[in-house]
């Protein structure tokens, strides 16, 4: 894409077959191996000198600044204007929140409930579930609703509904314009826009949370933008992709009819996007969801608080039942949302006989009334009975995780060593004790040589970058636990990835287990894996492969599921065996997932950095947890923060520009636009 | 017993309003409407002389045993609208400025945040000091239990380096290792380390949550630990811990971060509130000014809610309700 | 050759009352192509260019004429810029250099206001790939012309269905197009292009992507739609056979530039150059030349049997020529122009029976 202005392609005809490769001296993990071979060799007479190690409450006239501009701030908050403005827009969405709260979730005073109960709370949404997706959605949303009130969480489970539910639309409100930007923009324009979601979406969320407090308050306002911002991102950013993925051909043929370009947007490319925009708000609503117990730090209403005051107590099970409801929620909002969309398109294209379907919905509607009727009279109605299902649930975690550890703690010890003597701790001597200056050579030539030229310049700002925040020790601590991270995350997407693309069944069994994955609060696993392994960084590394692995893996099952049936046939009819079909035709041909996923999972591990922080881990984790826990310390908490944004852009760049310049393959998709004009 | 025996007649009184509904006949049973009177005329009684108290829940649970009990007899007694937020102790300064939190009821010593906040340190005079709670805070170095019992001369700082090679874990580079803690707390575990000539690398575990594992788990595997720790926390009720004897505090050996090599001091824990809210004539502000017990209280309020897993509010109920004589005392 | 010139200035419109004029068209891809023209870098092939400057010549100083009515075919392989051509008539591209006349007016200096009013009213274009909207239906496709310009929505989905009744697929109005065949979808594209009333259609390569079979339908549709509607037609292909059964002239270019303008006999009979007599060598000569390209002059034969028109196509005459013993006439009106006889016509037929396989 880059270089489709300045060196346009030959014609087809013309066009010689794709050169080979330039013939070089070495290939490209032979110069790795050379760059790494110097870096030891100078490392070995260097080590520990001028490794800008800070100690843990150590920062520098830097991080004091920051911490000066934000007492700054925090002075003039009842005079500057700009807080005075984002305080109105928080108490907006606290009263927005609040009245939703006080119609299905919390009492109304003097109501001893909410204008809703529970029944009809749920009537409601499972007819809404009927009307949008039909009965398969509605009996799955009737069961999520009643799971909410029979584990004892309904008022926490309907107010991340509520927030999620105002974060999003917030989210959509705005992020439209912005993907219509990002998605009819040019190419500069684009690439400025995504630097920017980048840095949106690599900034831990502690790292803003104080600001977030500062400008818009506690509780369901600070919530609100707080998810508002972690969920933008990806709406902003498929959806873009969206509506830039228009085929070309059918613009250019309406465009050829004298449309203008508001109804170009508005009848050609918004319609032709639709699906790509409905999984946008998708990943939007799971973002938000992940958000739960973040929120909870600010005093966030929803799931989050009972997740984070049951780890305070480190009762495992307390903070179970809760987590997996969130992950009840998501499955819930996913599924919904996807069979909606699916069911609208069908609508649309006339397949529903729309008189019966007005006849069901109508009729569905009676209960649905008699059930709103009973929830404002009758109290069990309204409030949803106690019992002790969720808290003997918990019990039954608890005592099957003190089971778990009595077992296995301690014959993990092996692993957890393996992993550090073996590659933990020899790659962190090297990236973290050489000094500053051989260590940052080192990247940058390791950059070069796996990008060039477009990763060279990226790495070096992101280096500057780092370098300059003067966390450059921990830093480097940090990107090391990424690294080894993100290749145990890779050995397991490959096998599980490869697995679920060629048996369905472990498909259909892996499935739900890695949706689970992705959107159960980390902090529910952490505690056991902490009985484990002990505060340490295997234990961070743990809870971030565990993290991380989900999307990755579901990523290489795609692609390479998505290989074409007849090039894995034809192999088959060249007597391939099954290792040499996966090996020389699968993964080969779903290259580009693979790099996806390698690059996804590294910033996931990333993100991660934090909740490391918490278990031991210590680097740019601990000094943004110790930046939102103590005062003094947030600058240098803000300047991690900026590091990890750093070194998350520098990696993605680098991989980025790694894959593209090892394909030679051109994806016809990809072709500039006139290119088919051509002829 | 009494209550599990109610929640069952709930239950069935649930599964009957289903059933009554599923025949669309009229049934009896509570009536909400009755409910929403009594409210009214309960609301017209009180007078809201008390009004909302935001009380800040800081995540440990011997501060929210505090704040429970607090907020529970304010709720009870003084008929406030208690409105529990579950927050950071640097949020929960900042909302004392903007009427978002009222009340913080233990604090560990924060004098970058009373530097800010505190009109009498050179603060905005958005927060209040209003006098200690009765707790007092012992931060030390501390064993597991079996340690201390096997060996009993680890209690003295002087013979740790003799033991130093026990303690080496993978994170602590061939020293033995000091467990720090949570960011949150005043630590200067570091700088005795180096200063007491002691072969020793502090690893910070990061969150209360890590350390509280790290010493449930060494003392069920009998594993070499040690670390910062504190009283009062509910854990020392379930795993028994000893703390190592360092050179005793003295005024002033703290004064310069980087060359203490003493202990640490006992800290009376604090109360802080909001400016605006003390001025009110919430009547609340008299039973916070009051409010005062000792660790054995807080420690069992704590254990109610981690052992017995009750939820705080009946954690707090039962504590009050089995010592009404102190709670009057608040109340005067 | 002296023979293309005249046939050329004889059927060539004359720019006042031309359906479309392009003059001196340009268009170079690349940076700074607007400094090339002009210069000598201009007058280098395709590959120097692109060598030099990295630029790649689209569309190098091309002219031509279209008369109102006429169907005049743009052919050329890949490559050959004949789609950008094309696109740039209505400015899907914009072009480097030249002038574009449509009716009278001049495309290229159009501001977009009148460029969009050119597209909904004067000029519509048939794609290869249809470039159909999957999210409507088969009525709602044809009428999207009608709905830009902001036409009711009875009286476009009126006018519409009579659109979707001439091309043919009466029925599946309410169809979505990935509900139909290849063949079927370019009928909508037909369609929409049609719903306009424009009185320029421009085709780019419409039946590449279609079966051989349905290949021939849409042809003759065409011809059946041309004859109907008597609209001007520009038809961009890379099928000689497609251009020589459609097209009353042909314009064959070459990396930009044209190579040769003329009707189909001329293309067959008079090549321009080894290029194009090279990719016209598989063509059955004899059933698009006329007899005028084989006749010879009447010197001393003796004149009698059957008249024979000049602009009659070989294959059809040949029947009446074989069986007449000795040569036949052949007229051009009312005068005798030349005289045809067996050996005239077997060397075509012949020719062609060896170059096939």
């Amino acid at each position: 894409m880059t270089t489709a202005v300045a060196t346009p392609p030959q014609p087809a005809a013309v066009e010689p077959p794709p050169a080979p490769p330039e013939p070089r001296t070495l290939p490209r993990w032979a110069w790795a191996l050379v760059v790494v071979g110097v870096w030891i060799v100078v490392w070995s007479f260097t080590k520990g000198q001028d490794t800008l190690a800070l100690g843990a409450r150590e920062h520098t006239d830097l991080h004091n600044e920051f911490t000066e501009f934000r007492d700054a701030v925090l002075a003039s908050r009842d005079t500057n204007p700009i807080i005075q403005f984002t305080y109105q827009l928080g108490s907006w969405f606290t009263s927005a929140v609040e009245w939703l709260q006080r119609m299905i979730s919390i009492p109304d005073f003097p109501r001893p409930v909410p204008q809703i109960g529970w029944i009809g709370v749920t009537a409601v949404a499972t007819w809404v579930g009927l009307a949008v997706a039909g009965w398969r959605i509605a009996v799955l949303v009737a069961l999520s609703f009643f799971s909410f009130g029979l584990f004892g969480y309904w008022s926490d489970s309907i107010d991340l509904l509520i927030v999620t539910f105002v974060a999003v639309s917030v989210a959509i409100l705005v992020g439209m314009p912005l993907a219509v930007l990002l998605g009819t923009t040019n190419r500069a324009g684009a690439s400025v826009i995504n630097t920017v979601l980048d840095i949106f979406q690599t900034m831990p969320t502690f790292v803003y949370l104080l600001p977030i407090v500062l400008f818009f308050g506690i509780g369901a306002s600070a919530a609100v933008v707080c998810t508002l911002i972690y969920a933008l991102p990806p709406l902003i950013r498929i959806a873009g992709h969206g509506i830039r993925s228009v085929s070309g051909m059918t613009i250019e043929a309406t465009d050829s009819a004298g449309q203008t370009s508001w109804q170009r947007l508005r009848k050609v490319q918004l319609p032709m996007a639709r699906k790509t925009i409905v999984v946008g708000v998708n990943q939007t609503i799971m973002a938000a969801l992940s958000m739960a117990t973040i929120a909870a730090y600010v005093d966030g209403p929803g799931l989050g608080g009972p997740v984070l005051s049951a780890l305070s107590k480190n009762d495992v099970g307390g903070a179970f039942v809760p987590g997996m409801l969130i992950v009840v929620m998501a499955v819930m909002l996913d599924r919904s949302t996807t069979a909606a969309s699916e069911a609208s398109e069908k609508a649309a294209r006339g397949r529903i006989d729309l008189r019966k379907r007005r006849i069901v919905l109508a009729a569905a509607a009676v209960p649905v009334v008699v059930a709103l009727w009973a929830s404002r009279t009758y109290t069990d109605l309204a409030e949803f009975p106690e019992n002790d299902l969720g808290s003997s649930i918990a019990d039954g975690v608890n005592r099957f995780v003190d089971w778990f550890i009595d077992v296995f703690g301690g014959v993990t010890e092996w692993f957890k060593d393996l992993i550090t003597y073996g590659l933990l701790n020899p790659m962190q001597d090297l990236l973290a004790e050489s000094p500053w200056y051989v260590s940052a050579a080192g990247i940058l030539a390791l950059a070069f040589v796996f990008g060039g030229l477009r990763a060279l310049v990226p790495a070096v700002i992101c280096v500057y970058g780092i370098w300059f925040f003067d966390l450059w020790h921990d830093a480097m601590i940090t990107l090391n636990m990424t690294l080894v991270g993100t290749v145990l995350v890779m050995v397991l997407a490959l096998i599980f990835g490869v697995l679920m693309a060629r048996s369905r069944y472990v498909d259909l069994l892996l499935r739900p287990v890695l949706d689970a994955g992705q959107t159960i609060p980390p902090f529910v696993y952490l505690i056991p894996i902490l009985a484990l392994f002990g505060p340490s960084r295997f234990t961070a590394i743990l809870a971030g492969v565990i993290y991380a692995a989900p999307v990755a893996i579901k990523l290489v099952a795609d692609g390479v599921g998505g290989v074409s049936s007849t090039t894995v046939e034809a192999s088959r009819s060249t007597g391939a065996t099954t290792w040499q079909e996966i090996t020389k035709v699968q993964l080969p041909m779903a290259r580009g997932s693979l790099v996806l996923a390698a690059n996804q999972g590294l910033l996931y591990m990333l993100s991660m950095a934090v909740i490391g922080g918490l278990v031991g881990a210590g680097a740019l984790g601990y000094d943004i947890v110790l930046g939102f826990s103590r005062s003094e310390e947030w600058g240098k908490g803000a300047c991690a923060g900026i590091t990890i944004v750093l070194i998350g852009i520098m990696i993605d760049r680098v991989a980025r520009a790694a894959a593209d310049k090892e394909s030679v393959t051109h994806d016809p998709t990809r072709r500039p636009w006139w290119r088919s004009a051509m002829g | 017993m009494r209550n599990t025996r109610n929640r069952w007649r709930r239950g069935t009184r649930a599964v009957a309003a289903v059933a009554c509904l599923a025949l669309a006949t009229a049934c009896g049973g509570g009536s909400i409407d009755e409910e929403t009177q009594a409210n009214e005329e309960q609301a017209g009684a009180a007078g809201g002389e008390c009004g909302d108290l935001n009380m800040a829940v800081n995540p440990w649970v011997g501060y929210e045993a505090s704040a429970y009990v607090v907020g529970e007899v304010a709720r009870e007694q003084l008929g406030c609208t208690v409105n529990y937020k579950d927050l950071k102790e640097d949020v929960s300064w900042q909302g004392f400025g903007t009427g978002e939190v009222d009340v913080v009821i233990e604090d560990w010593g924060h004098p970058d945040l009373e530097k800010k906040f505190v009109a009498e340190k050179g603060g905005d005079g958005s927060a209040t000091d209003f006098g200690e709670n009765g707790n007092v805070g012992i931060i030390g170095w501390y064993v597991p239990g079996w340690l201390a019992e096997e060996h009993p001369d680890i209690l003295d700082y002087n013979n740790l380096n003799e033991y130093a090679s026990e303690f080496e874990t993978s994170e602590s580079g061939g020293k033995g290792q000091f467990l720090g803690s949570d960011p949150s707390y005043v630590q200067f575990d570091e700088a005795i380390i180096d200063n007491l000539g002691l072969d020793f690398k502090v690893v910070f575990s990061g969150g209360e949550a890590a350390t509280i594992t790290a010493f449930e788990q060494a003392q069920e595997t009998k594993d070499w630990l040690i670390g910062y720790f504190w009283e009062p926390q509910y854990i020392h009720a379930e795993v028994p811990m000893e703390q190592v004897e360092l050179p005793p505090y003295e005024d002033g050996c703290q004064d310069d971060p980087a060359k203490v090599a003493c202990d640490y001091p006992e800290t009376p824990l604090k109360k802080f509130v909001s400016t605006e809210w003390a001025e009110s004539d919430s009547t609340a502000v008299g039973l916070v000014q009051n409010f005062e017990w000792t660790n054995d209280d807080q420690n069992q309020v704590a254990a109610y809610i981690t052992s017995d897993k009750m939820s705080p509010e009946d954690a707090a109920a039962k504590w009050i309700s089995d010592n009404q004589d102190v709670v009057d005392g608040w109340l005067q | 050759m002296s023979t293309v010139t005249d046939r050329h200035a004889t059927t060539s419109a004359s720019t006042a009352d031309a359906a479309l004029s392009v003059r001196h068209l340009w268009k170079i891809f690349g940076k700074g192509a607007d400094s090339i023209i002009g210069t000598p870098d201009a007058e280098l092939s395709r590959a120097e260019l692109k060598e030099k400057t990295g630029c790649v010549v689209g569309v190098k100083d091309v002219s031509f004429e279209v008369a109102p009515g006429e169907v005049f075919v743009v052919m050329g392989l890949s490559g050959s810029g004949k789609s950008t051509l094309v696109r740039c008539l209505t400015r899907l591209i914009e072009p480097t250099a030249g002038e574009i006349v449509i009716e009278g007016d001049d495309v290229t200096r159009a501001s977009q206001s009148q460029l969009r009013e050119l597209r909904r009213n004067h000029a519509s274009m048939v794609f290869q790939h249809f470039g159909l909207l999957p999210h409507r239906q088969v009525i709602d496709n044809v009428a999207y012309g009608l709905e830009i310009r902001g036409v009711p929505k009875k009286e476009r989905r009126a006018k519409a269905a009579e659109v979707v009744e001439l091309v043919g697929l009466t029925g599946y109005e309410h169809s979505y197009p990935d509900q139909l065949s290849g063949g079927m979808q370019q009928r909508v594209g037909l369609a929409r292009a049609l719903a306009g009333d424009p009185s320029l259609l421009l085709f780019d390569e419409p039946f590449s992507a279609l079966d051989p079979l349905i290949r021939r339908d849409m042809q003759n549709e065409v011809i059946r739609l041309h004859h109907e509607l008597g609209k001007t037609m520009v038809f961009i292909t890379h099928d000689l056979a497609e251009a020589l059964k459609l097209g009353d002239r042909i314009l064959i270019m070459r990396d930009g530039a044209i190579v040769q303008v003329g009707t189909p006999d001329e293309i067959i009979g008079a090549p321009a150059d080894d290029y194009v007599r090279d990719f016209t060598s598989e063509v059955p000569r004899s059933h698009v030349l006329t007899l005028k390209w084989v006749m010879h002059e009447p010197n001393g034969d003796a004149l009698e049997g059957p008249v024979l028109q000049a602009d009659q196509i070989v294959k059809d005459a040949a029947r009446i020529v074989l069986d007449h013993q000795g040569p036949c006439r052949v007229m051009e009106g009312d005068k005798l122009v030349g005289v045809v006889d067996d050996e005239d016509i077997l060397r075509v037929v012949v020719a062609e029976e060896e170059v096939k396989p």
